[in-house]
């Protein structure tokens, strides 16, 4: 069993200690001459106004909770879809009974309005 | 101890393409762009510009880091790397061809075989959104914040409509083993595309939205963001940012082959020996990372509501139905 993980953990040190190299590679032979302007954020060339740690529009955390309930709900279909010919037609309509509840959820949040972004 | 020699080589030949894929699409990427708008792109570095990627990466390493003022020090710097690292390592479980014989052992051509490969994959790419939030956030920089904002939201929304794709594939072959997938498809008419057409078109679009390309491509969407997440990123990290969206793309192109294009499956000769098989595997991926330059180029960039409205409304409803018509003929008509 950890027999077949043991080629990623190869990988992985190597992807590790490539991005160590990569990041330390620059921060070793780039050039430094840091100035006050050099280190405002970005904005058009003006001065910065305020901070970046802004409020944001609750669409963004709807559409997050959203996602949570249909991964859980994905992580519930992957056993049934690696054995739907075995669980036959019992299996298929329990699952199918599930995902219309979650479907009506998807109707209820569309008629809502939580999915638009234009208003 | 030939297995551990066998294990590093296999993962060294299979990173190094990677890697290698990747240098030769940031080259790609600016020649095709310009023939398309007829253009000669790089072409001073080496002939014909082959060795502008050497170049760029000379450059990354000696330029100057920069941290904006105010910025989070340790996520600004972690950032990029963990953007970087999910699309490496997803590399892992792609079967890049059948059984080779090579000196007398029998070697199975990808770097583990993992019965839940799929899953594996799955879980990577859900790590590979925060390398863009953390990025964006920490760089306390409007652009930056609503450039790793707007991916956050978007990779997530299409995640369930690609999770829900493949999860069609699943059904058809009965199992979460990339292997037993391209086993499935060995003969040409039993490629998935055949079967799930409609899985194929959302696995491709859900593929574009991410790898954050055009036409999804919110993150960056320099006319209105500049550069998005990585607008106050320089040097290596930025590299590491720009490789690890290129590393994705190939994983994507090549997951893409090998659940609805047969993988190395060669169409009407069901004996080629294994490198046959190794060379249509790398044609039909470098087809689907052609399309990623290509569409970039054809089609204009969506608004981010007709985004959002296109993931969850058209997409998600259409993904759900296939993953139900398919499940209903699978379990239905199993006995």
């Amino acid at each position: 069993m950890l027999h077949d993980y043991a080629p990623i953990l190869i990988l992985f040190l190597l992807v590790a200690g490539f991005a160590v190299v990569a990041l330390l590679l620059s921060d070793l032979l780039g050039r430094k001459r840091h100035s006050l302007e050099k280190g405002k954020a970005y904005e058009s060339g003006m001065d910065p106004v305020g901070g970046a740690r802004l409020r944001l529009s609750i669409h963004f955390y709807l559409v997050a909770v959203l996602f949570i309930l249909f991964d859980v709900e994905l992580i519930f279909l992957v056993p049934w879809a690696v054995s739907a010919a075995a669980l036959g037609s019992v299996g298929f309509w329990m699952i199918a009974v599930f995902l219309i509840v979650l479907v009506v959820g998807l109707i209820y949040e569309w008629r809502v309005g939580g999915l638009e972004w234009d208003r | 101890m030939t297995e551990i020699v066998i294990w590093v080589v296999k993962v060294v030949v299979v990173w190094g393409a990677l890697l290698t894929t990747a240098a030769i699409m940031s080259l790609a990427e600016r020649k095709v762009s310009a023939w398309m708008q007829y253009r000669y792109g790089p072409n001073r570095v080496g002939p014909f510009g082959v060795l502008q990627p050497v170049a760029d990466g000379i450059k990354f390493i000696m330029k100057e880091e920069l941290v904006p003022a105010g910025a989070n020090r340790l996520l600004f710097r972690i950032a990029p790397a963990l953007s970087a690292a999910p699309a490496m390592l997803a590399v892992a479980v792609i079967p890049f061809g059948y059984t080779a014989v090579i000196a007398g052992h029998e070697i199975t051509l990808s770097v583990a075989d993992l019965d839940i490969g799929i899953l594996y994959i799955l879980a990577l790419g859900g790590l590979g959104v925060y390398g863009v939030i953390l990025g964006g956030w920490a760089s306390n920089s409007k652009y930056s914040l609503l450039g790793g904002l707007r991916a956050s939201a978007q990779m997530i929304s299409y995640e369930l409509t690609l999770m829900l794709s493949i999860m069609a594939v699943v059904l058809m072959a009965g199992s979460l083993d990339l292997r037993q997938i391209i086993e499935g498809q060995r003969a040409f008419l039993d490629w998935n595309i055949f079967y799930q057409p409609l899985a194929f078109v959302l696995f491709t679009i859900a593929m574009f939205a991410e790898t954050n390309r055009h036409p999804f491509d919110f993150a960056e969407c320099e006319p209105e963001l500049v550069g998005g997440f990585h607008t106050e990123y320089s040097s290596m990290r930025f590299a590491l940012f720009f490789l690890g969206e290129y590393c994705a793309m190939t994983v994507m192109a090549a997951l893409n082959t090998t659940l609805f294009w047969g993988g190395p499956s060669v169409p009407f000769w069901p004996d080629a020996p294994w490198y046959v098989g190794v060379v249509a595997f790398i044609v039909k991926t470098s087809f689907f990372l052609f399309l990623f330059i290509w569409v970039r180029w054809t089609l204009p960039r969506l608004r981010f509501d007709q985004l959002m409205r296109l993931g969850w409304q058209a997409l998600l409803p259409l993904a759900l139905a296939n993953v139900m018509v398919t499940g209903a003929v699978i379990a239905l008509t199993a006995n």
